[in-house]
């Protein structure tokens, strides 16, 4: 007996087809993963169901829940639905919560909203809900503000107003892609704990296939709005048709081209015993200054031709690191040196700062709108003291745009007319036109979908070659530094923890927080391997 | 500019953009037009002529001393426009730098000391300061513009600091810090055209409010001296007159009324434009 079954759905936004002849169903008890990159309309789907819809959307199809087609339902029966009957899990906690009422009173708001009971009682039901979901009332009384809690403490807070009233079906969108590795982990297996107990069906939603191979009972991915793969989770193993998701998974199980080129033993970078403190800047009359330690004692080393690896979850003072080589931040000790050159904060030499280049995460926010890709890749010339003329300008930059794999033409375009992975591209050509010696990568795959994400990775290692480039990469993903990295540094609390040849990490990790980190990280390899 | 509007739909415009500039338009082209020409000479009395009603020959009527209220609302706008522009250009020019350079130096001694003193320009009453300057220094057009210029500062050094915040912690500019840019340069080149259109929406704002404090001054006798026309003397002028020669009072006010309003639905209509928030998706 089919809990939901979504027939020939159809979804138009604006008269632009967003969803063309949706069809699955799922069970109660079961998971159901919806996989899919960003703009496969994997996201709409879930609005759908819930009908919770942008203006100017047009639906057709059936979805039958509970023997009743949602689509004929009227606005106020769908409002007694959602919530009592459908819960839904969003992808950002920090913005899923009222940020001005406890935890206790937002949880049980849902109850009363569907239960004719008093507000007490709510309250009441309200904390052993979220005792269930891992906010025991000892350590987490509901009287608590969002603002006081962390990430995955809060989206905890959004799966308790989720399942307050025992609803026969969930739908999570993204629930832990906002979050880091090791709370990940923990949420999900929450959220498989719930769907057991309770014979939930869970709508799972998400662009990770090593999340979901861990969990799902059945998936389905999806491309351009149109369902191309769909089976029991075991198609992942070798029962996949369709050449995209073919690619899917491969790309999702990114292994890097081999380098040809040695790694030379000569350092090309050392940061030595460098630490960086935040201090409290108001002032006060008594007490003393709170000072934050965001780095403490670090060293490593980089050398020619080499990938490192720098791992740690957020706040570990990975970027405090990054700005400190770059020469933006001043270290209050140790120090760090480039080819023999000690780097001083906001005094750096353009002899070294031409050896230095770094691709920021995020595509948007890293070019300046205004300007053409002309000028934002030959940004950096301005370090050439010498004058270079517009023609040799524009001639460098065709070529280099030509070397990551864009059109030479598209130097005149603005920056919003490309995707996501074409501005990446466009941040390396930038950081390549003064031919570095280490480019730092911070996160600067993370917001990429897997498949481009494999592109970029490809291109990396194929210019690495060409231009006898040393990189950095700072991520907090484990399987992305596995993948391409020789060395990794593992960082928590602005320490280095352990460091070492990548393989023997991951074989053998010596500290509690680096196993802690393997074990919680999804592994898609392993998770293939179990299934039957 | 055009950067500004490039790959933007003109047609985003708000209607209430469109009669603002329509106002606008057409008061800029009566200042424009006195420059050259006015239907009679604004300085020369007709006694006999007094107190005449909107007719043929005198389209608005005639005032106490015979002069053509059309011509003195054409050479009157002509002094509140050029006021008031160049008070904002002091504005721009002096407050724009400061927000600038306390935005690039945030946090330090520097930016409290520039936010404070502009705290402390806020503190003072705009209007009753500039009536303070101007009989110091004297009344006249070069004095009022001093004062409101004044005021305007703090106004774009806040607007300037708060939206170049934002774009200092933007990854373009560490990208930028990277190509060993320095500050100025950074803030030439890369903040100010991302904060241009919040700028030109605070100088309509500033633009009105500067005609209406050139039109207060001169109201109360601090403005342009005589015989150079005014709006805000005209009306005081009418004041007395106000129970037998209405349209004395009506028209200057009336154009008033149209040149801040014109300017006020401007600005909101631009602000709308470039407020991606405000805008309703249409994709």
């Amino acid at each position: 007996m089919n809990l939901i079954k979504v027939n020939n759905l159809n979804l138009s936004i604006h008269e632009k087809e967003i969803l063309k002849g949706l069809s699955f169903e799922g069970k109660a008890g079961e998971i159901l993963g919806i996989i899919g990159e960003s703009g496969s309309g994997k996201s709409m789907t879930a609005n759908s169901i819930i009908k919770l819809l942008p203006f100017g959307s047009s639906l057709t199809g059936e979805i039958i829940f509970q023997n009743r087609n949602l689509l004929e339902t009227s606005e106020e029966e769908m409002c007694t639905i959602r919530g009592r009957d459908i819960g839904f899990i969003f992808q950002e906690p920090m913005t899923a919560l009222n940020p001005l009422k406890t935890i206790g009173e937002q949880v049980s708001e849902v109850i009363r909203i569907h239960k004719k009971i008093n507000k007490y009682d709510a309250l009441n039901s309200a904390a052993t809900i979220l005792d269930r979901v891992g906010l025991p009332q000892t350590d987490f009384p509901s009287t608590r503000y969002p603002f006081e809690l962390s990430g995955g403490q809060r989206q905890r807070v959004v799966i308790a107003m989720a399942i307050a009233i025992k609803p026969k079906l969930i739908i999570a969108d993204e629930p832990s892609t906002a979050l880091d590795v090791t709370t990940q982990a923990k949420l999900i297996k929450l959220l498989k704990k719930l769907v057991f107990e309770d014979n939930i069906c869970l709508i799972m939603i998400t662009h990770d296939l090593s999340v979901i191979a861990d969990m799902a009972d059945k998936i389905i991915i999806m491309r351009n709005g149109v369902i191309v793969e769909r089976g029991k989770i075991n198609i992942l193993k070798n029962g996949l048709k369709n050449d995209y998701s073919k690619n899917l998974l491969k790309a999702s199980n990114y292994k890097s081209k081999k380098l040809k080129k040695k790694i030379s033993n000569q350092t090309l970078l050392k940061v030595d015993n460098i630490s960086r403190h935040y201090s409290d800047n108001s002032f006060r009359f008594f007490g003393e200054k709170k000072v934050f330690k965001a780095v403490k004692n670090v060293s490593f080393s980089i050398n020619y031709n080499e990938y490192v690896g720098l791992v740690g979850e957020s706040g570990c003072g990975k970027s405090t690191i990054t700005r400190a080589i770059l020469g933006l931040d001043p270290i209050i000790d140790g120090k760090i040196i480039l080819e023999g050159d000690e780097i001083k904060a906001y005094n750096v030499t353009n002899n070294i700062r031409k050896k230095l280049q770094v691709v920021f995460q995020d595509p948007y926010g890293s070019f300046n709108p205004r300007h053409n890709v002309l000028k934002l890749i030959s940004e950096p010339l301005y370090l050439e003291q010498s004058q270079i003329s517009d023609y040799e300008k524009l001639n460098l930059v065709k070529e280099l745009l030509e070397h990551v794999g864009l059109n030479a033409e598209d130097h005149k375009k603005f920056i919003h007319e490309f995707s996501g992975g074409q501005r990446q591209r466009i941040a390396i050509a930038r950081s390549l036109i003064l031919r570095p010696k280490l480019i730092i990568l911070d996160e600067a795959v993370s917001a990429l979908d897997v498949s481009i994400r494999a592109q970029i990775l490809d291109l990396l290692v194929e210019l690495s070659e060409s231009y006898g480039l040393s990189y950095l990469f700072i991520s907090h993903d484990l399987s992305l530094v596995k993948s391409i990295t020789s060395r990794v540094l593992v960082m928590k609390s602005g320490q280095i923890v352990e460091s070492g040849n990548t393989k023997d990490i991951f074989n053998s990790p010596s500290h509690a927080y680096t196993k802690s980190l393997i074990a919680s990280s999804p592994n898609l390899e392993s998770s293939l391997r179990k299934l039957s | 500019m055009m950067p500004l509007l490039k790959n933007k739909n003109l047609s985003n415009l708000s209607f209430s953009f469109w009669v603002g500039s329509i106002c606008v338009l057409f008061v800029f082209l009566l200042a424009i037009v006195s420059f050259f020409w006015t239907p009679y000479d604004v300085t020369s009395l007709e006694i006999s002529n007094r107190f005449k009603t909107p007719s043929y020959n005198h389209f608005l009527g005639t005032d106490h001393f015979g002069r053509d209220i059309l011509s003195m609302i054409m050479v009157g706008t002509q002094t509140s426009i050029a006021v008031a522009m160049v008070a904002v250009g002091i504005g721009i020019l002096f407050g724009l730098p400061l927000g600038l350079i306390a935005a690039a130096k945030r946090g330090t001694f520097f930016d409290d000391l520039v936010m404070r003193f502009n705290d402390l320009i806020f503190a003072f009453p705009a209007l009753i300061i500039a009536i303070l300057i101007t009989a110091v220094l004297g009344p006249g057009a070069f004095n009022a513009i001093i004062a409101i210029g004044i005021f305007n500062i703090p106004v774009f050094a806040r607007v300037a600091r708060g939206a170049a915040l934002t774009q200092w912690s933007k990854e373009y500019i560490l990208a930028a810090q990277v190509s060993g840019k320095g500050t100025i340069l950074i803030s030439i080149e890369h903040i100010i055209p991302n904060i241009l259109n919040l700028l030109i929406v605070q100088a309509t704002i500033q633009f009105s409010l500067g005609i209406l404090a050139e039109a207060a001054l001169s109201y109360v006798g601090l403005g342009a001296q005589p015989p150079i026309p005014s709006l805000g003397r005209m009306l005081a002028d009418s004041q007395t007159m106000i129970s037998i020669a209405p349209h004395m009072a009506i028209f200057p006010g009336l154009f008033i009324v149209i040149t801040v309003l014109g300017l006020n639905l401007m600005g909101d209509g631009l602000r709308d434009y470039f407020d991606p928030k405000l805008k309703v998706s249409n994709s």
